[in-house]
């Protein structure tokens, strides 16, 4: 294939990935998205494979095992693991882009500008292999979720960081001291670990859409590196798609972005926690629950990570089917940072067949709670805290919030009443038309379930 | 090897397109977005192939472009594949009920 055809073949497959985020917009047009992302993809690597000069034995192998990797991983996956599963995706695209450019620093004869994009992309693809992997063993709790901290953390890390980028830029002046290259390697791989282990389940969210820019920008790299435009476009797309998620993640938490860029977070004190009063909560059965929820004529859930960790949403949706047959109007509000990614609880919902016009984000619902009769809370906390509007000691204050305090009544369904992930008591709980519904979530729901149908037939 | 500037202007553009583009997402598909931009983003692959397809190349170069190959195949498969999976749950309520 000659060098303009393939070179309009990339000019096609650049334009496909664009209408593709675009399509992306509406969930009425999201489809004809992936298939324009599709089409695109096609067409780079059959283009590729044409070019000529090419042997073609290790690319079938390749095509063979990442297809029969990939297929399992797409159709087994269960929904409520997605978070893990695109943590793993970032892992692997990183790793890509990271053995490209080793492969490329030692064909040799490297140097100048092309240098500086490989070291930017070995230092991205790199760190953001091990740190995915993290964010992998977290998510799927292999490893311990709590966020783990000592003393003089950021410090550690900024000098490891610092380290790295000082082998770099040696590297950059020196491309033929080949002893620092697998110095530079290994200290990238560490930064990486060392970046997530004091990241809390919680923090996710942020991190998950901060890895997946790191990894577009290492790909975008590799486009400096091999001159090679569609690399650039499609990584500087995939980083600001990154960059733009953990911004609106960061600002749903009311964190700094600088916090963000330089990993120093997931480190809420827990302090608040100690001096707090006994207080009573009021409790109730599922009969009764059943019984008010039958009576309301709005009700507006929130679900947050305990639904998809208790797999409660097809539970909720026959409650949903149930209610709104009875007469009752039944709204699910969602907040930015509910569950482990962004948009997870939308997904787990969307998977439990509940229309998607039913699901709001919180600037448009928020209004609506003083008019609901009911707010189901369900396996969320933080993002529910009233403390966080109105009692400035907290540490979460500031941190933009759902409204539930403000509906006639509040029914939270949670295991106990242990504060959430950040160590902060919720006001919420102890208020006078608040009942806690204690338990796991799916059996709850399916308790009330089953005394509201009872009523039907009554 | 020859890097022109057109790349930093082509970067630049394709950065303030991102951030249009995306911003109009709604948050409702935040989750398929990630993973479609993640599959896309697994255009690295075309890097990989160069290298695992040279024809005079090193082991060394083969080795790890084959394992690239394999690490950006599985994200393509995977990536789009769930993405529609998602996209496809995502119904509207018709009244049916």
């Amino acid at each position: 294939m000659s060098e303009n055809l393939l070179e309009l073949c990339y000019l096609v497959a650049a334009a496909l990935f664009i209408l593709s985020l675009k399509w992306m917009n509406s969930p009425a047009t999201a489809r004809r998205g992936v298939f324009a992302g599709e089409a695109g993809m096609l067409l780079a690597i059959v283009g590729t494979l044409l070019r000529g000069h090419m042997q073609y034995e290790w690319i079938v192998v390749a095509f063979v095992i990442g297809s029969g990797v990939g297929v399992p991983l797409a159709y087994l996956m269960p929904m409520t693991a997605v978070p893990q599963r695109t943590a793993l995706s970032h892992a692997f695209g990183a790793l890509a882009a990271a053995l490209v450019g080793t492969a490329e620093y030692y064909k040799g004869q490297t140097s100048g500008f092309i240098m500086v994009a490989l070291i930017v992309e070995m230092l991205l693809g790199y760190l953001t292999f091990t740190g995915s992997l993290m964010a992998f063993g977290k998510l799927q709790e292999i490893l311990p979720t709590r966020p783990i901290v000592y003393r003089n953390q950021n410090i550690l890390n900024l000098s490891l960081l610092a380290a790295a980028v000082g082998f770099g830029v040696a590297l950059i002046i020196h491309p033929e001291q080949m002893w620092m290259f697998p110095i530079f390697v290994a200290l990238s791989l560490l930064f990486g670990v060392l970046l997530i282990v004091p990241i809390g389940g919680a923090d996710m969210p942020t991190v998950i859409a901060l890895l997946n820019s790191y990894a577009g920008l290492a790909a975008c790299a590799m486009g400096f590196a091999l001159n090679n435009k569609l690399l650039v476009i499609a990584g500087a797309l995939d980083g600001s798609s990154g960059f733009i998620l953990s911004i609106i993640m960061c600002r749903a938490m009311n964190r700094s972005f600088t916090n963000v860029l330089f990993g120093a977070f997931g480190q809420v004190q827990m302090k608040a926690v100690a001096e707090h009063e006994q207080r009573t909560a009021r409790s109730a059965t599922p009969e009764e629950a059943a019984e008010i929820l039958d009576a309301a004529r709005l009700v507006i859930v929130v679900p947050g990570y305990g639904m998809a960790v208790a797999q409660a949403q097809h539970k909720l949706r026959e409650l949903y089917d149930l209610l709104t047959k009875r007469g009752v109007d039944v709204q699910f509000a969602i907040h930015p940072v509910a569950g482990r990614m962004p948009g997870h609880m939308n997904v787990l919902l969307a998977e439990a067949e509940i229309p998607y016009d039913k699901l709001h984000e919180m600037d448009d619902i928020n209004s609506e709670f003083p008019q609901a009769d009911v707010a189901l809370v369900i396996g969320a906390n933080d993002v529910t805290n009233p403390g966080a509007r109105n009692d400035p000691s907290s540490p979460i204050y500031g941190m933009p919030i759902l409204d539930v305090d403000k509906a006639r009544s509040v029914m939270v369904i949670k295991r106990s009443l242990s504060p959430g992930f950040a160590g902060i008591d919720n006001e919420l709980y102890y208020m006078d038309k608040t009942l806690m519904l204690f338990g796991d979530a799916k059996a709850f729901l399916g308790g009330i379930v089953k005394a509201v149908s009872s009523t039907v037939n009554a | 090897m020859q890097v022109s500037e057109t790349d930093l202007y082509v970067f630049m553009l394709a950065a303030f397109l991102g951030f249009e583009l995306i911003r109009r997402v709604s948050p409702l598909l935040h989750t398929p977005l990630m993973s479609l931009t993640n599959a896309i983003s697994a255009i690295a692959v075309v890097g990989s192939l160069i290298l695992a397809g040279e024809k005079d190349a090193s082991t060394l170069t083969r080795v790890l472009g084959t394992v690239a190959v394999t690490a950006s195949m599985t994200n393509i498969v995977s990536g789009f594949l769930i993405t529609d999976r998602m996209l496809k749950m995502f119904k509207k309520d018709r009244g049916k009920r």
